[in-house]
């Protein structure tokens, strides 16, 4: 049998088989995942998707540090019951300031792709600190120490932001200048706020969704 | 310098491997378990940002994968290699330079990952310092392991040693690939992908992952310990040879499966479910081929848990691997996604497979390196049943939880309205919660009894030494 006796070199041969499973094992990746990072749909901003402000971005990086994402899913999926839940289903064009994305793997809480404008600050910030008094029977936990730091604690926002400019997002070299003084005055408690209340508001239209 | 043949075999590393590989077993399921008593009562967390639930849950899946799973993979590595290439590991130095640097990592980016230190994506959260450590140390791994290949005294590279070495080239590939970031300070870094593309890189990782390292890397140990355990060899070679590229092959094609009606583009989806599907192909062959091994053996299961527990590993290897193309099937994954039947799935590979055949190796392996018999059969034995009631009950439950969740998520009346609020169906998880806390208990138990066994069998003993068999020719018998 020719294979076996293919395969009796490959195994004598250490070099030929790191090889081996170097090609083998890249085939996948270079037919399926290189042809999505040069779609240019996918990284194509939908309509009213803008990069974060300097706020929003904090409070971002601040929802990361606690992995709100370990419970909380940002992707609405097309089916009827969770446009109903939720709202309008995700689209790829929503995400293309997320670095890195925030889509999740498990809903130990709700969706919060569509949480934006849904709720007031208020009510936020008495969830964040006790949960259970806003939601019977909630398990999320309580975010205390959010009320205790600066929102500039969270990290130097103007590199922050200078390297997302490297990589693409299209900030101004005023909004740089000025992000410092945006935060001023703000606690993470309120960063996290703001980005909670801008997530997926940029959903389009249900006529613009039709038109497409 | 004496002729390399007349050396000894360096195993006093991989003694100490699998002492750190039973402490990290302790401690990343303790905080499981802790975790998963979160969810009952959230107040456990005492207001501490570093006891919060987001900050410890990748403490506990690094600390199983990289600290549990690593350390017992490089040292079965270790070990296996020379004993397949007879002859001592090459750069030996380096290979205790692996094993404490690399527990060094572990700890150091476990603290990390308290400290908020994140990237987010699932087992690759380490930030960019650790990301590039880890590199370094798995290039090191590889030196070590492809060296001692290369100068091996015996002809054909051993089945074993292809799994391994798929796990070295493929995870050094996705690590790589997908932890590309620019950094902004010491603790934050920007992805180089963002969005859809970002998800769709994360996955490929996030799955192969899973299957190079704890699918992969551990039939390597299967490969080895079964057949001498079984005192038989590998029951069939060729389909060891086919499932081995096939399984290489068609992984990596499967990480989409994991962003099912998700927003990427709709062939890639279904690309992986084909894949995925035809996956179940060489991930059974391999359990066949064990299975098959262990019944033309006459070595008796009875009072031997070492055997036992890599049967029932295999059993579980089975389910795991029949369970993963399913839910990768997309009306399945409609109801199975974001649910915690994923959580049980993962678990039943994990507890399982992965747990169940590193402890039935390492109750072979320890008495060896000790030279002595296992402290206490009896001990192993009820740690065999712990093993099994805890990871049944635990399936059992997160199947219970992750069926209702998806189907009543789902749950619409004939108007076309939601039958339930998101409230109402978390409120009614508690019962299973709690039978998954019982389940994580029991199955904690059991490792703390086998790490004590173990601890007792390996106590004041230096590891034996042993040097690599003569061989003598069939020809030169003959003559």
């Amino acid at each position: 049998m020719s294979g076996l006796s293919l395969h009796k070199k490959l195994e004598k041969n250490a070099g030929l088989l790191i090889f081996g499973i170097l090609f083998v094992s890249s085939i996948g990746g270079l037919v399926q995942i290189l042809p999505v990072l040069f779609q240019d749909s996918l990284k194509t901003a939908s309509a009213n998707t803008v990069p974060y402000s300097a706020v929003q971005l904090q409070g971002r990086d601040i929802y990361i540090r606690e992995s709100c994402h370990a419970c909380h899913s940002q992707q609405v999926r097309p089916l009827l019951a969770e446009v109903k839940r939720y709202g309008p289903y995700s689209r790829a064009g929503e995400f293309v300031y997320d670095r890195p994305f925030m889509w999740g793997s498990k809903r130990t809480g709700p969706d919060l792709h569509r949480i934006g404008g849904k709720y007031s600050d208020i009510w936020h910030r008495i969830h964040l600190i006790k949960p259970r008094s806003v939601v019977n029977d909630s398990i999320m936990p309580a975010y205390p120490w959010l009320e205790d730091e600066p929102a500039s604690a969270a990290g130097d926002i103007q590199k922050k932001m200078q390297v997302l400019k490297t990589l693409g997002h299209p900030y101004s070299e005023q909004e740089i200048e000025a992000a410092p003084s945006m935060l001023d005055g703000l606690t993470e408690m309120d960063a996290l706020i703001a980005y909670l209340q801008v997530l997926g508001t940029s959903a389009e239209t249900s006529e613009e969704q039709g038109h497409h | 310098m004496k002729e390399e043949s007349q050396q000894f075999y360096h195993d006093e590393v991989v003694t100490r491997l699998v002492q750190f590989s039973l402490i990290w077993a302790i401690v990343a399921m303790f905080v499981g378990v802790y975790l998963s008593a979160e969810l009952l009562w959230p107040e456990l967390d005492f207001g501490q940002f570093w006891l919060s639930f987001g900050r410890l849950r990748p403490l506990h899946t690094n600390g199983i994968i990289f600290g549990f799973g690593v350390s017992a993979l490089m040292a079965t590595a270790f070990y296996t290699v020379q004993r397949t290439s007879h002859i001592p590991l090459f750069m030996p130095k380096l290979a205790w330079f692996c094993c404490y640097a690399w527990q060094i990592v572990v700890l150091l980016g476990g603290l990390s990952l308290l400290a908020g230190w994140t990237s987010t994506k699932e087992y690759a959260e380490l930030e960019w310092p650790f990301d590039i450590a880890i590199t370094i140390l798995w290039v090191c791994f590889g030196v070590v392991f492809f060296g001692t290949i290369a100068r091996r005294k015996i002809e054909t590279i051993y089945i074993s040693n292809w799994f391994f070495g798929g796990l070295i080239i493929v995870i050094a590939m996705l690590h790589i690939v997908n932890n590309l970031a620019i950094p902004v300070s010491i603790d934050k870094s920007y992805s180089l992908y963002a969005g859809a593309q970002d998800a769709v890189v994360q996955w490929w990782y996030g799955h192969n992952a899973v299957g190079f390292l704890l699918t992969g890397g551990f039939l390597g140990m299967m490969y080895y310990f079964l057949p001498k355990m079984s005192n038989q060899p590998i029951w069939s070679y060729r389909l060891s040879v086919v499932s081995f590229w096939a399984f290489t092959y068609s992984y990596i094609w499967a990480g989409p499966h994991h962003l099912h009606f998700n927003s990427i583009p709709e062939w890639v989806q279904s690309l992986a479910m084909v894949m995925s599907l035809i996956l179940l192909a060489p991930s059974w062959a391999s359990m066949i081929n064990g299975i098959m091994t262990v019944s033309k053996s006459s070595v008796k299961l009875h009072n031997n848990p070492a055997l036992k527990f890599i049967v029932l590993s295999l059993a579980f290897y089975g389910l795991a691997t029949f369970e993963g193309p399913m839910m990768s099937i997309k009306s399945v994954n409609v109801v199975s996604h974001f649910t915690d039947w994923t959580v049980g799935h993962v678990h039943s590979g994990a507890l399982g497979w992965n747990a169940m055949i590193t402890y039935g190796v390492f109750y072979y392996l320890v008495p060896r390196l000790a030279g002595r018999e296992l402290y206490s059969l009896r001990l192993a034995n009820i740690h065999f049943w712990l093993a099994l009631s805890g990871t049944i009950l635990y399936i059992l439950a997160m199947w219970a939880a992750g069926v209702s969740q998806g189907l009543l998520w789902m749950s619409i009346d004939e108007l076309g309205q939601l039958n339930y609020t998101f409230n109402d169906i978390m409120a009614s998880m508690k019962p299973y919660y709690g039978l998954r806390l019982i389940a994580g208990l029991v199955f904690l138990s059991g490792t703390i009894l086998m790490s004590f066994n173990l601890f007792m069998t390996i106590k004041g003993k230096k590891t034996v030494k042993v040097k690599p068999p003569t061989i003598v020719k069939a020809s030169e018998v003959a003559a």
